[in-house]
């Protein structure tokens, strides 16, 4: 009977066993359905967590809360990324939305108030119906809850690869402000009261967490485990919680995430080191005769839980009133340590909160796999560039304006947004509170990271620097959400653990911490996995202004930093995909010394450039056109100086910026050491280089237009 | 002189709106929706949001607000200006107390963006975000002499290119774009600002 059960809830005959052993009895029914859910790899990180421990979280605040953060003046900036994979796969516009519905309470857990979105998305080629059904989907669904709880979604990255097409990627990552005096940890402490404020707990989303389900089938019910999203309730729980979260009596705050109110509150027990006592017939249910493990493995959205001291009750009360919010005292704190659910004074589970929350960890068989030697070693015959070519690149999904994308988002609600999504290399807000600017950037190189997990995995670091130093920001800590298939595989388990090696040593060198994260496994299917996908959020901080494009007729455009050869590693490189349907080849390694000389030579002399942008993906080229299309300008010079045109134009390495000044710079460059390369002049009209000429306005129109069309098409 | 912002549930520009008020150095005050006694404020804000999540269609419930009746009775008595941004153009419609409707985009979608609007004689670059702000009328309706704001390029499908209009009277005043974004230099563009030095010097 028990062993049926626990199977069907994905708990293996070890973990059984070692269940059995740390509770010296068999745990009944109830109890199995809660360590199915908190021994969950999305709840325990059981296949990653003794990993994630090396990564470095110095001068990170609050780095083991629901979301971590970074100090600036008297206030923090807490940020975190979450993935919303799966749910959105199955459906994407609920998926989508309850992704951004809960990392919004990761942020407001801790007592911030949410002043930033940014997503990282990943679809199948747009050729397939179906990435066109999921991109259309998950846009509408972030465009939906995220414009309604007025968070502005300032920034994002969107990228299509077939490896996408059945497991998409769906990153969320959210940003909010608390005063340093004001933040709300979520340790319990004992001779409290434990409250449920926000939406009625119903049967939808129960095995978000363990996925079993065989029960619902029975019943012959036809539901989703994905969660039903309520921006409007949400809003309402966000402005209530941040009122009840200024009250003096409030000892502890959680989100209810993944495993519902059994999460929530077990962690605070088990943070608090108290007893947590729960009475579920207090709960407020939107379904009748729920059962004990329904209620506690609930996910349904716009819910949170307060443990406060008990004379407070109608000052919480009020203000769940004001805003019609329903609310319920379901428990108290304790000193026993132990987690108890009681139904109608009946106890029907009795745990010692430590075994509950301790899950077991494995360590990963990693073995290098075979591919990445292979891979290494695989050659393309290179053919010549023609102009078509040039306009193929900037038609591409990946490349081409994702306006269409952006439009649908609310960017500018909070009056704190100071750039517009892809004129700058990233985006920024004006921290009022400080009379500062912090700048935000979500950035992924699957291919690099594929083709070698540790370097893939740095260089990813660095491009997420790269963008907030091109717009004047000095970075302050990092987010890391971590997309992989299944960790019991070697190769992956290779990959996962190299990438949290790179993670870690680019960190160490641009010295700043790792405030917080998420893991996803199994992003894969029978036939296919994803590449490994490392996404990663940064924030850095400057007391100017953004670093704006001004660039005008007659600014001197420079390439500094590494320039390419004919030598030079390109692996991974947008176009080798794009031309050849090639993935291969060395990725390049970063020059650390060169890349700090770059961005100290930014920002010192930001004042000077009037346009500063990093070379990513789509290479030089891209980087001098998304300068140029910002700014409706021309251009007149030469770019290509290596006898392979598509590899000059397109090649992708690290450590290089694009910038522009209003007088000739070569004197400054040369003064500070700063390998350099005059591209050409920008010009009012004409977009001239090497042996190309075009139209300007017909290449701003196609990379204007090109992605609507195919998403609409 | 005193502005209050009303807050409905769901309402997410009232911090905005609040902030560029306290701009333009108006005593300004936020109100709960449920509040019907205006009498003490010059000028009354529905900022921009979801209120009541806009279910049904947007401003369809707070219509029923108590402060709705307020803001009637401060029309009727002439006390002061309504500025209605964005949700609050919609509720005003909703109430009639502003004529035609606001309906969905006719591309379907949310729209954010920086539209070039006509304010009269004069071009000026604002903020749009909204997904229902497609303004309709009835052909009967005199509406010429009541339009405040118009886009330069219809981005919404709106009849006339409407973004913003008066009542007869000129005391109650309603847009779709968000002139309280465009007011600081921090965020880019201080082109709101000609929108409300209009309502508080000119009207």
């Amino acid at each position: 009977m028990a062993e049926e059960l626990y199977k069907k809830l994905g708990i293996n005959d070890f973990e059984y066993s070692q269940i059995k052993k740390r509770l010296k009895r068999e745990p009944n029914e109830l109890e199995i359905y809660l360590f199915s859910a908190m021994w969950s790899e999305h709840c325990g990180y059981k296949h990653s967590k003794r990993y994630l421990k090396k990564l470095p979280t110095t001068k990170a605040v609050c780095p083991q809360e629901n979301s971590g953060g970074i100090k600036t003046g008297s206030h923090i900036i807490f940020f975190k990324a979450e993935s919303h994979n799966h749910p959105s796969a199955v459906e994407p516009f609920q998926g989508a939305a309850t992704g951004i519905g809960g990392i919004i309470r990761d942020i407001l857990a801790v007592g911030a108030r949410p002043i930033a979105l940014l997503n990282s998305l990943k679809f199948g080629l747009l050729t397939e119906k179906r990435s066109k059904y999921l991109l259309d989907g998950v846009v509408r669904g972030i465009s939906a809850y995220g414009n309604c709880i007025g968070v502005p979604n300032i920034g994002g990255e969107t990228n299509f690869h077939e490896c996408y097409s059945s497991s998409p990627i769906v990153n969320v990552m959210a940003a909010g402000i608390v005063n340093q005096n004001d933040i709300k940890k979520s340790s319990a402490e004992k001779g409290g009261i434990v409250i449920l404020l926000g939406s009625y707990t119903g049967r939808d989303g129960i095995h978000g967490a363990s996925f079993a389900s065989k029960e619902l089938e029975d019943n012959k019910e036809d539901k989703l485990s994905v969660q039903i999203a309520d921006p409007f309730m949400k809003k309402n729980v966000i402005e209530a919680s941040l009122e009840i979260l200024k009250l003096k009596g409030i000892i502890s705050c959680q989100d209810c995430g993944a495993a519902g109110l059994l999460s929530s509150t077990s962690e605070m027990a088990y943070k608090g080191n108290c007893g947590i006592e729960l009475y579920l017939d207090k709960v407020h249910l939107r379904e009748n005769n729920m059962r004990p493990w329904e209620i506690m493995l609930s996910e349904s959205q716009e819910r949170m839980v307060f443990i406060a001291e008990p004379q407070y009750i109608n000052q919480i009360s009020k203000i769940a009133e004001k805003y019609n919010l329903p609310i319920s005292v379901i428990g108290k704190t304790t000193n026993d340590k132990r987690y108890k659910l009681f139904l109608n004074k009946k106890k029907e589970a009795d745990l010692p909160h430590d075994i509950l929350n301790d899950c077991i960890t494995y360590k990963l068989k990693a073995i290098k796999p075979d591919y990445i030697e292979q891979y290494k070693n695989k050659k393309i015959q290179e053919t010549d560039l023609k102009k078509e070519d040039i306009i193929k690149l900037l038609k591409d999904s990946n490349i081409a304006s994702k306006k269409y994308i952006y439009s649908q988002y609310d960017y500018t609600v909070g009056n704190r947004t100071v750039s517009r999504p892809e004129k700058t290399s990233c985006n920024a807000l004006w921290i009022k509170e400080e009379n500062k600017f912090i700048a935000f950037t979500i950035d992924s190189k699957p291919e690099q990271t594929f083709l070698n997990p540790e370097k893939g995995s740095i260089d990813t670091v660095y491009e997420a620097s790269r963008n907030l130093i091109a717009s004047g920001f000095k970075p302050l800590g990092i987010t890391d959400c971590l997309n992989f298939g299944n960790p019991e595989k070697s190769d992956t388990a290779y990959q996962f653990i190299n990438s949290i090696k790179g993670i870690t040593k680019a960190c160490k060198k641009l010295n700043i911490p790792v405030v917080s994260g998420n893991v996803s496994f199994y992003n894969e299917n029978d036939t296919s996995g994803i590449l490994p996908t490392v996404t990663i959020g940064m924030i850095g901080e400057s007391n100017t202004n953004i670093l704006k494009n001004t660039l005008k007729a007659d600014d001197y455009i420079y390439l500094i930093g590494k320039d390419i050869t004919d030598k030079s590693n390109t692996g991974g490189s947008l176009y080798l995909k794009i031309f050849y349907d090639f993935t291969g080849g060395n990725v390049d390694s970063i020059d650390y010394k060169l890349e700090e000389k770059l961005s100290r030579f930014i920002l010192k002399n930001k004042d000077n450039l009037t346009s500063c942008n990093d070379v990513s993906q789509g290479g030089l080229f891209t980087a001098l056109f998304e300068i140029l299309y910002s700014a409706k300008c021309g251009f007149e010079g030469n770019i290509i100086n290596i006898k392979n045109a598509k590899k000059a134009l397109f090649g992708e390495i690290t450590g290089r910026y694009i910038i522009s000044t209003r007088n000739d710079f070569k004197n400054i460059l040369r003064k500070n050491n700063i390998p350099y390369r005059l591209l050409g002049r920008c010009h009012k009209n004409k977009f001239k280089f090497d042996y190309f000429s075009f139209n300007i306005k017909e290449l701003f129109d196609i990379y204007e237009n090109s992605f609507k069309s195919e998403c609409e098409n | 002189m005193k502005a209050a912002i009303v807050v409905f549930p769901g309402t997410n520009c009232e911090k905005d709106t609040f902030e560029a008020c306290r701009y333009f150095g108006l005593e300004t005050e936020y109100i709960w929706h449920n509040e019907t006694n205006l009498k003490k404020y010059d000028f009354i804000f529905l900022p921009g949001g979801f209120s009541y999540g806009d279910y049904i269609h947007s401003g369809r419930l707070a219509k029923f607000s108590p402060v709705m009746q307020g803001i009637k009775e401060f029309i009727c008595h002439k006390r002061g200006i309504v500025i209605g941004i964005c949700n609050g153009f919609q509720i005003l419609c909703e109430s009639k107390i502003l004529p035609g409707a606001l309906t969905i985009n006719i591309s379907n979608r949310f729209i954010c963006d920086d539209i070039p609007i006509y304010m009269g004689e004069k071009e000026i670059t604002l903020p749009v975000a909204h997904k229902e702000g497609r303004y309709i009328f009835d052909k009967s309706t005199q509406i010429s002499n009541l339009i405040f704001l118009k886009y330069k390029k219809n981005i919404n499908g709106s009849m006339l290119d409407i973004a913003g209009l008066y009542d007869r009277q000129k005391r109650v005043i309603a847009m779709m774009p968000h002139p309280e974004r465009a007011i600081f230099k921090e965020t880019g563009s201080k082109d709101g600002c000609e929108i409300f030095n209009f309502i508080i010097k000119e009207l």
